[in-house]
């Protein structure tokens, strides 16, 4: 049974699709990311389930009732904004407490539970503090703590790291994740960026110009993408272009001087997608020239020219020798490695 | 940046003189012992600031340009502060014309407004009330309450109201709990520039006022035209303090260029 | 509780705006349209105003060269004041900007803080600076060697443009110091490391950049200038009319209130055709460097 069901939602601005076709059922609990880039059509999905926007077509249910209906301030969702947008003439346990207080809860009750949000967040001690006068990450923390002290039936994140430095959004991301686990509240976080999503999530859905691309584990998404897309957003990936060989029994598939069974299903011209860390140097395989090689401590990073296309490789650093620039070297795979699909426009 | 020359220190310390020149000398001559125009030369002497306490037509027309200042600034927010929301917010039809028609007593000559709401006081029978007065000089300061208003809610982050309405506020309590704090700064200032402005209108105001109802500039304007002695300048040296010390809070509250340029964010 | 988005973002701006709307209208609009009606009526010293369409009015303003001279004055007195602001006003606001950061806003109070003291005030400080041949202009100028003689500068136009450029000038140092904001600070180090020299940095980078600010101030203060009251009138004093001088003797001496609706619309319409069509134009030339 989902908890939160969005039913073929779609939203136009003007002749403008914004959204299409969006369908997805989020399991209570569950913490979902809506990953893609900018103007992929993620934040308005989320504007329409926070109810800002209202969708053009389709359906919003939260454990079965219609979400559309009810106004944005009683739908009594918590969302964490990307500018944090946090009460400046506010105090952090008075930013904290405005949503227990427009909820009607006694004084004392109020001030127990915006304590104890503060302190969820780490920020105990930083009650009376303005915004002003605190870092980017203790904003982020009390935005945090404001959203999820009212209980929120389902907490919306947007963007909420993109405004902090690289280090401090990984330990954000720990955090997140363990605050999320431990109280179980379902989450949807939006993002652009692959490492969140996958980090954070137990499901992604990966989206672009309006429409989904991919729904999956993090694991799913990166190891079997759906589309060019996916495999081209969740972090590199090597496209060859290979065709199937049905003159020969068992067929082959074949790129350039690389061959392996061909898998079924498929015939004609494809696309043979590679990840560059699954791709070893062997004796027989795609021939290709190393063009350079950068070493990025825990790994080696060779970028090639192959007889189906430039390519990249990563090779992890085991301190073995590796070869050099100018090299002649085979590239190879196993065949679960790679996925096959059709090749468009051929 | 680098560094002024010595001719451009020469044009600018010529240029202060000049610009701060007429008011000095208003100042000054305000303190002078003498009976006669003239710079006080044999000391300082504060007998032409007693003598306003013998005018009673000035300190009551002081009443009256502060009571109307005051009032006409507030009842100008009234209308500009939901009017800025409007305009800052929504894209509508009608809102570049609307926002034209709101600035447009700035570009309206003020003989004309004043000869304008002669007329049509006059022919409502207000002719010469203080509540004619107020109505006019709500139009021409509104311009000003508008602007800083709508400054500051442009630049204000929509995204923080957003929150408050996630968080279940709605309707009169987002604005006084959330919005209202945000955009205070401009709304004081705003206000404090309308009341500025008000205060200092001779042109417009020339027209309307009756003997009961003269403004403080419409009192000294028609005292100068007939004689110009050094009573008349130490009552501008009062108006002239009284300004100064606006001008230095406003500068404090929210930074004086701001205010002047009509532009500017919440300062967040 | 489930109105629409989209249907409150339709009707909430209207909402908002309709009370100050309806008191443009009222009060503003009306009484507008009721001066220009009043430029059309008959006026007689015995009989009063009387309500008929006639166009007298605007026929002795078109026909007698005295509104002509007087209208001509207006505006060359205008024309003059927002020269001699952009001349001196223009270089000041660019020295204040390269001033360091306490003095910038020390000088800046200085200069624009008489914008908000009353034009009574400020032009009365000019009268008592002039006050007729041994006033302290004419000392200083004469022991600095600048001239033998004293020059009259009450109730002449001489007086008149320079009591009116220092009322103005606020207007046009603020105009051009925003447009400063606008400056890439690094922009004249660029030039500087191309090879320019102070000149031509100001003079092919600078000043192109600023003019927009210069244009637009110019336009305020000419607006301003050519429908200015205060100071035309204790300046000039009785003798040398301007437009907004004539409007008021007509209306509150001779009563004859037709006649000073004609005047006053007169110089509302010409005004707001200069200042528009300047407007438009500006914007069109300049159209790259204000967006």
């Amino acid at each position: 049974m989902a908890y939160l069901e969005l039913d073929r939602v779609a939203k136009q601005f003007g002749a403008q699709t914004v959204v299409d076709d969006f369908s997805l059922s989020v399991g209570k609990g569950e913490f979902i990311s809506f990953l893609g880039p900018s103007g992929c059509g993620k934040t308005t999905t989320l504007q329409m389930i926070a109810g800002f926007l209202d969708p053009t077509r389709g359906a919003i249910r939260l454990e079965g009732k219609d979400l559309t209906a009810i106004h944005p301030a009683k739908r009594g969702l918590g969302i964490v904004f990307q500018s944090y947008a946090l009460f400046p003439h506010m105090t952090a346990a008075e930013n904290v407490a405005f949503g227990l207080e427009m909820r009607g809860v006694p004084r004392g009750e109020r001030a127990k539970r915006v304590r104890a949000a503060l302190a969820m967040v780490g920020l105990s001690g930083y009650e009376d503090r303005h915004p002003r006068r605190m870092s980017g990450g203790q904003q982020q923390r009390v935005a945090l703590a404001r959203a999820l002290v009212i209980k929120p039936s389902v907490l919306l994140l947007d963007e909420p790291l993109s405004n902090l430095d690289a280090k401090l959004r990984e330990e954000m991301q720990i955090e997140l994740r363990q605050i999320q686990r431990t109280i179980g509240t379902t989450t949807i976080l939006v993002t652009h960026d692959q490492n969140e999503a996958m980090s954070l999530s137990d499901r992604i859905v990966v989206m672009s110009q309006g429409r989904i691309e991919q729904i999956g584990t993090p694991q799913e998404t990166y190891e079997k993408p759906a589309s060019a897309f996916v495999s081209q957003f969740l972090g590199k990936t090597n496209d060859f272009a290979g065709t199937i060989d049905r003159t020969v029994a068992p067929t082959q598939l074949v790129a350039g001087s690389w061959r392996a069974p061909a898998p079924a299903g498929l015939g004609g011209a494809v696309t043979v997608s590679v990840r560059p860390e699954r791709i070893g140097f062997g004796d027989t395989g795609l021939s290709a020239k190393i063009i350079t090689r950068i070493f990025q401590g825990n790994h080696w990073l060779f970028q090639c020219d192959s007889e189906c296309g430039p390519a990249i490789v990563i090779r992890q650093n085991d301190g073995k020798a590796q070869p050099a620039e100018g090299d002649a070297v085979r590239l190879t795979w196993r065949s679960e490695d790679m996925s096959v699909r059709a090749r468009a426009g051929a | 940046m680098s560094r002024n020359g010595p001719l451009a220190l020469i044009f600018h310390t010529v240029f202060v003189i000049v610009m701060v020149a007429p008011i000095l000398v208003v100042c000054l001559v305000a303190f002078t012992p003498e009976g006669f125009l003239s710079l006080p030369t044999n000391g300082f002497s504060l007998r032409w600031f007693r003598t306003i306490a013998n005018y009673p037509e000035f300190i009551h027309a002081f009443w009256v340009s502060l009571g109307l200042g005051a009032l006409s600034s507030l009842v100008a927010l009234l209308f500009a502060v939901p009017a800025a929301l409007a305009i800052a917010r929504y894209r509508f039809r009608g809102r570049d014309a609307l926002a034209a028609l709101f600035l447009s007593p700035l570009m309206i000559p003020h003989v004309v407004l004043g000869i304008a709401f002669l007329r049509f006081f006059t022919s409502a029978g207000l002719g010469g009330t203080f509540a004619a007065l107020i109505v006019a000089h709500v139009i021409i300061v509104f311009p000003f309450a508008l602007r800083l208003t709508l400054a500051a809610a442009t630049g204000m982050d929509r995204t923080v109201e957003m929150a408050a309405v996630s968080l279940g506020a709605g309707g009169w309590t987002l604005f006084r709990r959330v919005t209202l704090p945000l955009i205070l700064p401009g709304v004081i200032s705003g206000w404090a520039l309308a009341f500025i402005q008000s205060f200092d209108d001779l042109t417009m105001t020339v027209f309307l006022a009756a003997p009961g109802t003269e403004t403080l500039p419409v009192r000294m304007f028609l005292y100068i035209q007939d004689n110009i002695d050094p009573l008349v300048t130490s009552v501008s040296a009062c108006v002239i303090a009284i300004t100064m010390t606006a001008l230095i809070l406003l500068d404090r509250i929210y930074g004086l260029d701001r205010v002047l340029a009509g532009k500017g964010d919440t300062g967040r | 509780m489930s109105m629409a988005a989209e249907e409150r973002s339709l009707r909430a701006p209207w909402v908002l705006t309709v009370p100050a709307l309806m008191l443009f209208v009222g009060v503003l609009l009306i009484p507008l349209a009721m001066t220009v009606m009043l430029s059309f009526h008959d006026w007689g010293q015995y009989k009063g105003i009387e309500p008929v369409f006639i166009l007298k009015n605007w026929h002795e303003i078109a026909t007698d060269p005295y509104y002509a001279e007087m209208f001509w004055r207006t505006f060359r007195i205008a024309i003059l004041t927002t020269l001699l602001t952009a001349v001196l006003g223009a270089p000041e606001a660019y020295i204040l900007n390269r001033m360091s950061g306490r003095w910038k806003s020390f000088f800046l109070l200085v200069i624009l803080g008489p914008l908000l003291i009353s034009v009574v005030a400020r032009t009365l400080g000019w009268a008592l600076l002039f006050g007729g041949n041994n006033g302290l202009v004419n000392k200083l100028l004469m022991s600095l060697g600048v001239m033998r003689s004293p020059i009259p500068f009450m109730f002449t136009e001489t007086g008149m443009i320079i009591a009116l450029a220092h009322v103005m000038m606020p207007f046009m140092v603020l105009s051009v110091w925003a447009a400063l904001q606008r400056l890439d600070p690094q922009i004249e180090n660029a030039a500087m490391s191309l090879g320019a020299g102070p000149a031509t940095i100001i003079r092919r980078i600078i000043m192109p950049q600023i003019l927009p600010g210069v244009l637009s101030g110019a336009i305020i203060v000419f607006s301003l200038s050519a429908s200015a009251f205060a100071t035309p009138a204790i300046i000039g004093g009785r003798r040398l009319k301007v437009a907004a001088t004539l409007a008021y003797d007509e209306f509150l001496n001779t009563l004859n209130w037709p006649l000073g609706a004609a005047v006053a619309t007169l110089l509302l319409v010409a005004l707001v055709l200069i200042v528009v069509g300047s407007n438009a134009l500006i914007e069109r030339r300049y159209a790259e460097v204000f967006r």
